[in-house]
């Protein structure tokens, strides 16, 4: 074990921190450790949040196959737990940085969804005036910094975001979140390298969806266990089931509470996967239908929620149903002002260039 | 009422495809996220996902089926509770099926019109003619004006730049200094000197070698609201950061529709040095004056040194301060006074003359001043303008000149291949034609790399008998 663990707080030994498994297979995560129970509120904030995140990308693929979405459009479905459960763990005033997979992001972050799908349809009442699009959304109210189109310029700009928490010498925390392909860019280790000096306050999220693009981590990576990248640098990591709400929360709140005390950065390695294609023109090829199909069907984050509450009898079929109209109706609503709103006035070619 | 299935785009430049496999049968139940079918776009076989719950109703278009449009109904799909006869009276045309989207004509369309309507101004709508520079701006201030009996004050440059960061760090907190050796060293080139024992290593922050992280992180700690300045040990090194100088400084404005300014500046010294060969001695004033969101300063004198930092540290937007080695010794006056700032976007004129206009800026204007003044004793009299700024560039103060002596050389070190005098070039051109009497010709650094030999690094850089040439030349001499 490469990491100087600091044993002091009473869930590290919940911490899957372990030694790395070159090239193997990512971690199917111990269900020996189940995480603690959510509660029926959070079960249900939960529940809905990410169904929200699953219609609103369903919904936006489906506008992108009528072309009222242009260019690029990375849909984040089957990875929802990783920003829900995150996102549980954070308090009001902390960031998020991401990358140009954001929608969810954005909508977990209290983003409203008409606003994130006209600017996917480039219409003016979008988050960026429609100058955006899906790659590029912002938000200074709810601390939301992006949406980035290239891969890991996050990394450094989100260290920025943390060291800008440590100059104010306020306790807010930067949730700095990055793929398995962004994990291999050179400016990640310059971002770790300063993290871990500086000890600046931001978590590492590596959404690990075990491809980047077309090309798998196994293809693509000397060393698969992305928890473990920050070991030269000093930072611990570990590897959390990102397809489980409440790991994810679990692991979320340790972390962030470590950054908060001014322990410096750490690294969340989120194994997840996403259903769909890299972006909408992506037939996916390089992986089987059985493959996806069996994360579906045994390991969706969503569905795990939905049998946890009937099982729990905190919720009846009639009940889930409901919060799916709730949901429907949403991102329908939203739908139909990303295609009612005018695309921007023409005046706007020339505005927010300078200040 | 039954939903309609349409035939997709799934790629950014699809407009038809062909519907390869159904995957369902009709009478067979959906929910979203099952795979419908396959088609084949114009780059490959992708699935269609169905979207809603219900059962397929009926299939519309037949496996096999070639060159669909996009946009054409597929399938039906029968709602909760509903059958076979919603089909049919949505066949009869009693109801229309439902569609959850608007025709894609109708995206194009309407929107445009509305736009132009409400702006009514001729000038939005006529597509071309568009301002030359990409940015409009507000005319630049006027200098500030120097209250009789100043005291000037002989400065160096590297002093006055010292100057600028330490009064503008005192007068705002958010303003903070980092970039490799800037503090315990005092700066490569001792720029930085003493700021470090004056204002901590909180706020002047010595960064490992590593630009492009650290140059994110100052990017990133601009968009939350503070004021940083980047210095770069040289500016060569500064193309290991591009990406986010570029990418990320200079588009987060626009891309934010506005929200996320980024007040951040990025200094060091630019172009060559002496004899420390190609990698180390490069002149990026023309590739960072491409860069719509970027104002790029490049002073030549103390004063505007001062005065055009300071103002670049209160810039609510990006700005690329290019410095030089050679100047950083040389001395200037500066007025004394408490707070000198010079507006960014404004050109002096240096000399004033009626023969002929020479334009520089940066390290170009000591060719340009010693020109001058072998020309004057030539009986040649040239008008010297220092742009000081080149992006936003001030071609008024140009065009005015050239307007008076019909006549333009550029002098610069950097390239001559798309060169910031090629586009003072082409604006003079444009706007001042009738004035000329002459060719614009522009001296410039070669187009080499530049060479480590004392003698090919001379002939590398313009000279000043290339520049008194092109005047005489300009002035038919
Ligand atoms: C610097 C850079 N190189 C390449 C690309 C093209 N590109 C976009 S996404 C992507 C794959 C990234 O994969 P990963 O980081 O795993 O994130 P995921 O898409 O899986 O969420 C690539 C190569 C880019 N946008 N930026
Ligand atoms: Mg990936």
């Amino acid at each position: 074990m490469a990491t100087k663990a600091q044993k002091t707080s009473e869930t590290a030994s919940k911490s899957r921190t372990r030694s790395a498994k070159a090239k193997s297979d990512a971690k199917k995560p111990a269900s020996a450790d189940t995480p603690p129970a959510l509660t029926e509120d959070q079960e249900r904030h939960a529940y809905r949040e990410m169904l929200l995140i699953r219609r609103f990308e369903e919904k936006a693929g489906q506008m992108y196959g009528m072309g009222l979405i242009g260019g690029f459009c990375h849909l984040y479905i089957g990875q929802e737990a990783v920003v829900i459960g995150m996102q549980m763990a954070l308090e009001e005033g902390d960031q998020v940085i991401t990358g140009y997979r954001d929608h969810g992001h954005m909508l977990a972050c209290g983003m409203d969804p008409k606003g994130v799908m006209a600017e996917l349809t480039g219409r003016r009442g979008g988050l960026s005036k429609g100058k955006g699009g899906s790659m590029h959304m912002f938000s200074r109210e709810k601390d939301f910094y992006g949406g980035h189109g290239i891969v890991g310029a996050q990394v450094s700009l989100g260290n920025g975001i943390a060291f800008a928490n440590r100059y104010r010498k306020n306790d807010r925390v930067c949730l700095t979140y990055f793929g398995d392909g962004a994990a291999n860019q050179g400016q990640v280790y310059e971002s770790f390298n300063m993290a871990s000096l500086w000890k600046l306050p931001v978590v590492f999220v590596i959404e690990n969806n075990k491809y980047a693009m077309g090309t798998s981590t196994q293809r693509a990576t000397a060393q698969g266990d992305f928890s473990q990248r920050g070991a030269s640098f000093d930072i611990e990591g570990e590897q959390v089931d990102g397809m489980d709400v409440r790991a994810v929360r679990e692991a979320g709140l340790r972390a962030v509470e470590r950054c908060r005390k001014g322990e410096g950065p750490y690294i969340l390695e989120m194994i997840t996967y996403r259903y769909r294609g890299h972006s909408m023109s992506d037939p996916a090829k390089y992986r089987s239908k059985e493959e996806v199909q069996k994360m579906r069907t045994e390991n969706d984050p969503i569905e795990r929620v939905r049998v946890r509450m009937i099982d729990r009898g905190l919720a009846s079929e009639d009940d889930l149903k409901a919060v799916d109209k709730e949901v429907r109706g949403i991102v329908g609503e939203a739908a139909e002002f990303a295609q009612t709103d005018p695309e921007p006035d023409v005046s706007e070619l020339y505005t927010d260039i300078l200040r | 009422m039954p939903i309609e299935v349409l035939m997709p785009a799934l790629s950014p430049t699809m407009e038809e495809g062909t519907l390869s496999k159904w995957l369902k049968a009709e009478g067979d139940p959906v929910s979203a996220g099952d795979i419908l079918a396959e088609i084949e776009t114009d780059k490959a076989t992708m699935e269609v996902e169905a979207v809603d719950e219900g059962v397929l109703g009926k299939i519309m278009v037949a496996d096999g089926t070639e060159n669909v449009k996009v946009n054409t109904p597929i399938a039906m799909i029968l709602e909760e509770g509903e059958d076979k006869s919603a089909l049919d009276a949505a066949a009869k045309g009693d109801k229309t099926p439902e569609k959850s989207e608007a025709k894609s004509e109708d995206k194009a369309e309407a929107p445009k019109e509305e736009a132009s309507e409400e702006n009514g101004d001729d000038d939005t709508e006529k597509p071309a003619g568009p301002p030359l520079a990409a940015t409009p701006l507000l005319k630049p201030d006027d200098d500030p004006e120097i209250p009789d009996g100043t005291e000037m004050v002989k400065t160096s440059v590297r002093e006055a730049l010292r100057d600028a960061m330490a009064e503008e760090m005192r007068r705002d907190e958010a303003v903070f200094v980092m970039g490799e050796e800037v503090a315990e060293y005092q700066g490569a080139y001792k720029v930085t000197q003493g700021l470090l024992q004056e204002f901590g290593d909180m706020r002047v922050i010595d960064t490992p070698i590593t630009e492009h992280g650290f140059t994110g992180l100052g990017v990133g700690a601009a968009l939350t609201g503070l004021k940083p300045i980047v210095e770069f040990m040289t500016f060569n090194f500064a193309m290991q950061a591009m990406d986010q100088i570029i990418n990320s400084a200079a588009k987060t404005l626009y891309m934010s529709g506005g929200q996320m300014g980024c007040p951040i500046v990025f200094r060091g010294p630019n172009g060559a040095a002496a004899r420390v060969a190609a990698q180390h001695s490069q002149d990026y004033s023309a590739w960072y004056s491409q860069i719509p969101g970027l104002k790029v300063v490049m002073p030549w004198t103390a004063a505007d040194a001062k005065g055009l930092l300071k103002a670049a540290i209160r810039d609510p937007n990006p700005v690329v301060f290019l410095e030089n080695e050679m100047l950083y010794g040389q001395s200037f006056d500066v007025p004394k006074l408490d707070d000198y700032v010079l507006p960014i976007g404004k050109a002096k004129i240096a000399r004033p003359g009626t023969d002929a206009t020479i334009v520089s800026w940066g390290i170009g204007m000591t060719y340009a001043v010693k020109a001058a003044e072998a020309l004057d004793e030539m009986g040649i009299s040239a008008e010297l303008i220092d742009l000081r700024t080149i992006r936003p560039l001030d071609i008024d103060t140009v065009i005015e000149s050239v307007k008076k002596t019909g006549r333009c050389v550029t002098v610069e070190e950097g390239w001559p291949i798309c060169s910031v005098s090629s586009e003072i070039a082409k604006q003079v051109q444009e706007k001042a034609f009738d004035w000329l009497d002459a060719p614009i010709l522009s001296i410039t650094g070669k187009d080499v790399p530049m060479p480590y030999a004392a003698n090919l690094e001379v002939l590398a850089k313009p000279s000043v008998p290339e520049l008194i040439e092109a005047v005489k030349a300009v002035c038919y001499r």
